[in-house]
């Protein structure tokens, strides 16, 4: 992957996050313990610190460096979460993956990220946006509607009942609430799936 | 050498306060070392404290770590797999209550029990 794109795709990344972290501590205030969106801020502003060193190196290397940082820099329990997805598809994919081995490359993060949190779809939890983008990507989705899989996968997290994370100790209360990790999570897809829809525009 | 303990707290104030129960009531023939809080002294918890708060405690012998809620487990998890690879499989976590599993978990450390043998007692308070 050129340079460019990938100082671009950090930066997208960074730039949807900045925008949004005070939604996402309102979300998190309604759920969970209100840090979600100081954490993702704290996180991709040290990935932001470094980009143009991060966009200097191979992709995997890229990927690891990433996870790394959000995982010493996040605080919380989306740090090792968000951590272990890009740690994992650094592990995964070479300099240069092909679609077929991005979309395996995702499958592996996936599983990595319930696996760090014991969870799995279905919980109200950031895999709930996770698992319908990995079926799009082998679905053979281009970048825009990716982008709305997982906008709307956030969406549906709304009436969902939380079975992990602090949220679930809201129980019924948790019901009619986004969840705050869902969010980050469609955000930063839809980020990097804008930046993609225009490279192969 | 004695197995050391790790507490791992969302309050820095639950983690200070364990560990100083820890150390009235069983001494010092363990280490204790704990971490509570995020990166900027709010509620949560911080991979890179937790690190060097198993640095802090660091036994041969291992070290046992007690936690509160699930984000202070993962992010104990992390911690553990990021240590260095002669560190690794010497560090467990205990499935026990925070303060209770600190404080059996120190007793059963000060008379040089094995890392296996202080991990039991301290879930023991669990099964229970």
């Amino acid at each position: 992957m050129d340079r460019d794109l990938l100082y671009r795709l950090i930066e997208a990344a960074v730039g949807t996050v900045d925008s949004h972290w005070q939604e996402l501590t309102a979300l998190d205030q309604a759920i969970g313990d209100g840090d979600h969106g100081a954490g993702m801020k704290r996180g991709f502003d040290a990935v932001m610190a470094d980009a143009d060193k991060l966009a200097e190196q191979p992709l995997p290397a890229t990927l690891t460096a990433i996870g790394r940082t959000l995982v010493m820099s996040m605080g919380g329990a989306s740090g090792p979460l968000y951590g272990t997805f890009f740690m994992e598809l650094g592990k995964s994919l070479d300099a240069a993956p092909d679609r077929a081995a991005l979309n395996a490359g995702f499958t592996r993060a996936l599983a990595a990220v319930a696996a760090r949190g014991k969870s799995e779809p279905g919980q109200k939890t950031m895999l709930d946006v996770l698992a319908p983008v990995s079926a799009a990507l082998d679905a053979g989705a281009d970048a825009g509607t990716v982008a709305r899989v997982a906008h709307d996968a956030a969406e549906a997290t709304v009436p969902m009942l939380a079975l992990r994370g602090r949220a679930a100790f809201l129980g019924e209360r948790s019901v009619g609430h986004m969840d705050p990790g869902a969010r980050s999570s469609s955000l930063i897809i839809g980020a990097v799936c804008a930046v993609l829809e225009e490279q192969s525009a | 050498m004695n197995v050391g303990i790790v507490i791992v707290s969302h309050s820095s104030k639950v983690a200070e306060g364990a560990a100083d129960m820890v150390r009235q009531m069983v001494g010092n023939q363990v280490s204790v070392a704990y971490a509570g809080g995020d990166e900027s002294g709010g509620l949560g918890t911080s991979v890179a404290r937790i690190m060097a708060a198993i640095d802090a405690a660091w036994s041969d012998a291992g070290v046992a770590i007690l936690v509160d809620l699930g984000g202070a487990e993962t992010n104990s998890e992390m911690a553990m797999e990021m240590l260095p690879p002669e560190r690794q499989g010497k560090v467990v976590i205990c499935n026990a209550p925070i303060v209770e599993g600190a404080v059996i978990a120190a007793t059963e450390a000060s008379g040089g029990s094995s890392l296996e043998k202080v991990q039991a007692v301290a879930e023991e308070l669990s099964a229970q």
